[in-house]
């Protein structure tokens, strides 16, 4: 885990001192509302449909247990008892006083947390790989190269006030966790000529109401060269990007207008001046960084564990669980553990106090207490020894984090929708549990196999509906909510924005739609495919025969 | 202040709490409402007023972001937000049944009269 230096400190109290003093302001009516909104959002606090939301910084996904039993203490101490993890790797709450907020702030920073770059014109949380120095297939740890992009980016005097909002994120390994392609800037780690490791620097993804795949505009950038690379990219950006139409002015639309190779030729010239000088990495600092993630003092295993192995043949339940929720560990004897918080009927990605206490306490006993957010609002214990899976999913259960479902039709994504969010046209949670109780049979659920649903309830695609497989928006249709699905779209490495297949579906009818879709899929699949690669050989024509015939 | 013409109905003045931004509704007596059941519903002709008077609320740091909704009034007298959004603003997130306004009874006769 990388650790606040005195400087870190030092800024980050500031900063709760700072906001303490403008709240003051704000309710003494020294600052007016439209004095105080910028400030507010670049402290993370929002002003949402029914009250404020604090969106806190998860950097790079990874957290503590140290700091998720402070994170369950805000959630009991100041907000209604529960939170949300979101997609972008953060955590939010739904209902902080504005009274509290620099009191949650000096808390967040006593465990070296803070609400900053989660909101506003700037480069925000840096997000990553969740199995980043656990995956099998890793290359490089992506959360040394993550954290120096948090440096950097932080307060960035020149990056502070771009066009619009700009997101990074980061996976060390060929297979693609992070949705890279879909992101302002996707680093993909991989080897260079000689065997180094380095960059595929990808530019201009992103979804909203213009889903874009991100282009690549540098093959391989060794990894030394990674700040000035970015630096280059963002000056372009910053100079070049619209300001004038706020639907313009992400970068993906500046890099679709003058095309790939243009923007590229411009940031490899910027490159040119910048290359070598100051603005690089000081040498030594991306070792020092490295030593923040060294590994765990893993044990010396044998990779078979019979004991493990004896409770798969036994408990069938088990045996399911493993199937799904676990990854391959790059250390014999240790597996990866991904915490479902999509259980039946539940709200994904909500969390209670107690259940992040639990998990802090399990973190503690079986991982070495280190904790993942994914961005697909699950939670991953990278650490776990074989031997202990069988106490670890025992305490899951008595948790209610248990679920076999990773990967599956109900492990959706969901943004919070018009339940919580202001701009929000449709709601997306209760769609999400509808989906959720129609396919409680985890039998059926396993025989599906891999299938990626996705909800958004407004075209901001919070909830990544673009590259769901299936992809589900919700829409407002003369003051009634509608739905309108999409078929596959996917966030991986062969990454692709999903295609629309018809007229939108009523609230009442959406789980009905899902459910003809996925038996169409089961009927028509060959062995082996999954939904998205039956979707690709056959098309749409057959699911759209199905869900539109009858009307 | 600018008055525009509204279309004939019921219209009730709405904004967050500034110290905590619990959704609140005008009341007749000019204080702040967390139950829209209590808010004063009143008539185009006297929309514009009710506006203000939210408008010098949150000069006076009391709420932020005051505007009007359109009303719906039962025939028993009752009144409840005619728009989906709004109802929802009123009554809290419908996934969390259990804590806050929709678990408090007039969230109950909302949602029988107006089921989201």
């Amino acid at each position: 885990m990388y650790r606040y230096d005195e400087f870190d400190h030092t800024f980050v109290h500031e900063r709760v001192a700072q906001f303490r003093g403008q709240v003051n302001r704000r309710l003494s009516g020294e600052l007016s509302e439209e004095e105080f909104r910028p400030l507010r959002l670049m402290n993370g606090l929002y002003l949402q449909l029914h009250a404020y939301m604090l969106r806190v910084a998860v950097p790079y996904g990874t957290l503590s247990s140290r700091q998720m039993r402070m994170l369950a203490h805000i959630a009991r101490r100041y907000d209604k008892g529960y939170a949300h993890f979101t997609t972008r790797q953060n955590i939010q709450y739904n209902w902080p006083a504005l009274s509290d907020v620099a009191d949650i702030l000096h808390d967040l920073a006593s465990v070296e947390m803070h609400a900053l770059q989660t909101s506003g014109n700037c480069i925000r949380n840096v997000t990553a790989d969740q199995y980043a120095g656990a995956a099998a297939d890793e290359i490089e740890d992506p959360r040394i190269h993550a954290e120096v992009i948090r440096q950097w980016s932080s307060l960035h005097p020149e990056f502070s006030f771009l066009p619009r909002k700009f997101k990074i994120a980061v996976t060390g390994a060929p297979n693609d966790r992070a949705a890279v392609k879909v992101h302002d800037i996707g680093l993909r780690m991989l080897r260079g000529p000689s065997g180094e490791a380095g960059f595929e620097v990808m530019v201009g993804g992103g979804q909203g109401r213009t889903p874009m795949i991100a282009k690549t505009i540098r093959e391989f950038l060794p990894k030394q060269h990674l700040i000035s690379y970015l630096e280059a990219i963002l000056r372009v950006y910053n100079l070049l990007g619209r300001r004038d139409n706020i639907y313009k002015a992400r970068i993906k639309i500046l890099v679709h207008e003058v095309g790939a190779e243009v923007f590229r030729d411009m940031v490899e010239d910027e490159w040119a001046l910048i290359k070598g000088t100051p603005v690089e990495l000081p040498p030594g600092e991306m070792e020092r960084i490295r030593t923040y993630f060294a590994p765990p003092a893993f044990e010396a295993l044998a990779d078979l564990a019979p004991e493990f192995d004896r409770r798969r043949l036994v408990d069938p339940v088990f045996a399911a669980w493993t199937r799904t929720n676990l990854f391959e560990h790059r250390q014999p004897g240790y597996a990866i553990v991904n915490v479902s918080l999509k259980p039946e009927g539940g709200v994904p990605g909500d969390a209670e106090a107690d259940q992040m206490d639990g998990i802090a306490d399990l973190a503690d006993r079986y991982s070495f207490g280190e904790i993942r957010v994914t961005h697909e609002q699950n939670l991953t214990l990278p650490h776990v020894r074989k031997t202990d899976l069988y106490a670890l999913w025992q305490a899951l259960q008595s948790l209610g984090l248990a679920t076999a479902n990773i990967g599956t039709v109900t492990d959706i994504i969901a943004c919070p929708g018009l339940d919580y969010c202001s701009l929000a046209n449709a709601r997306s949670i209760p769609i999400a549990q509808q989906i959720s109780q129609r396919f409680a049979d985890m039998d059926r659920v396993h025989n599906i196999g891999e299938l990626k649903i996705k909800i958004s309830g407004c075209i901001n695609a919070c909830g990544h509906h673009h590259v769901g497989h299936i992809g589900i928006l919700g829409v407002d249709k003369k003051g009634e909510e509608f739905y309108q699905i999409t078929l596959g779209g996917d966030a991986t490495e062969t990454a692709a924005i999903g295609d629309i297949i018809g007229p939108a579906f009523p609230y009442d009818g959406v789980a009905d739609a899902v459910e003809t879709i996925v038996d169409t899929y089961v009927a028509l699949r060959q062995n082996g495919e999954r939904f998205v690669d039956t979707y690709r050989r056959l098309g749409g024509e057959p699911f759209k025969e199905k869900l539109y015939a009858a009307r | 202040m600018s008055t525009r013409k509204r279309k004939p109905g019921l219209y009730m003045a709405t904004a967050n709490r500034l110290v905590d931004g619990e959704v609140v509704f005008l009341a007749t007596d000019g204080t702040w409402a967390e139950d829209v059941t209590a808010g004063a519903a009143v008539d185009e002709k006297a929309a514009d007023d009710s506006l203000a008077a939210a408008e010098r609320s949150a000069d006076a740091c009391v709420v932020v972001g005051p505007y009007l909704i359109e009303i719906t009034r039962g025939a028993d007298g009752a009144v409840w937000p005619t728009l989906y959004r709004e109802q929802m603003r009123a009554l809290g997130p419908s996934v969390r049944t259990d804590l806050g306004k929709q678990a408090g009874p007039s969230a109950r006769r909302i949602i029988s009269d107006v089921p989201l």
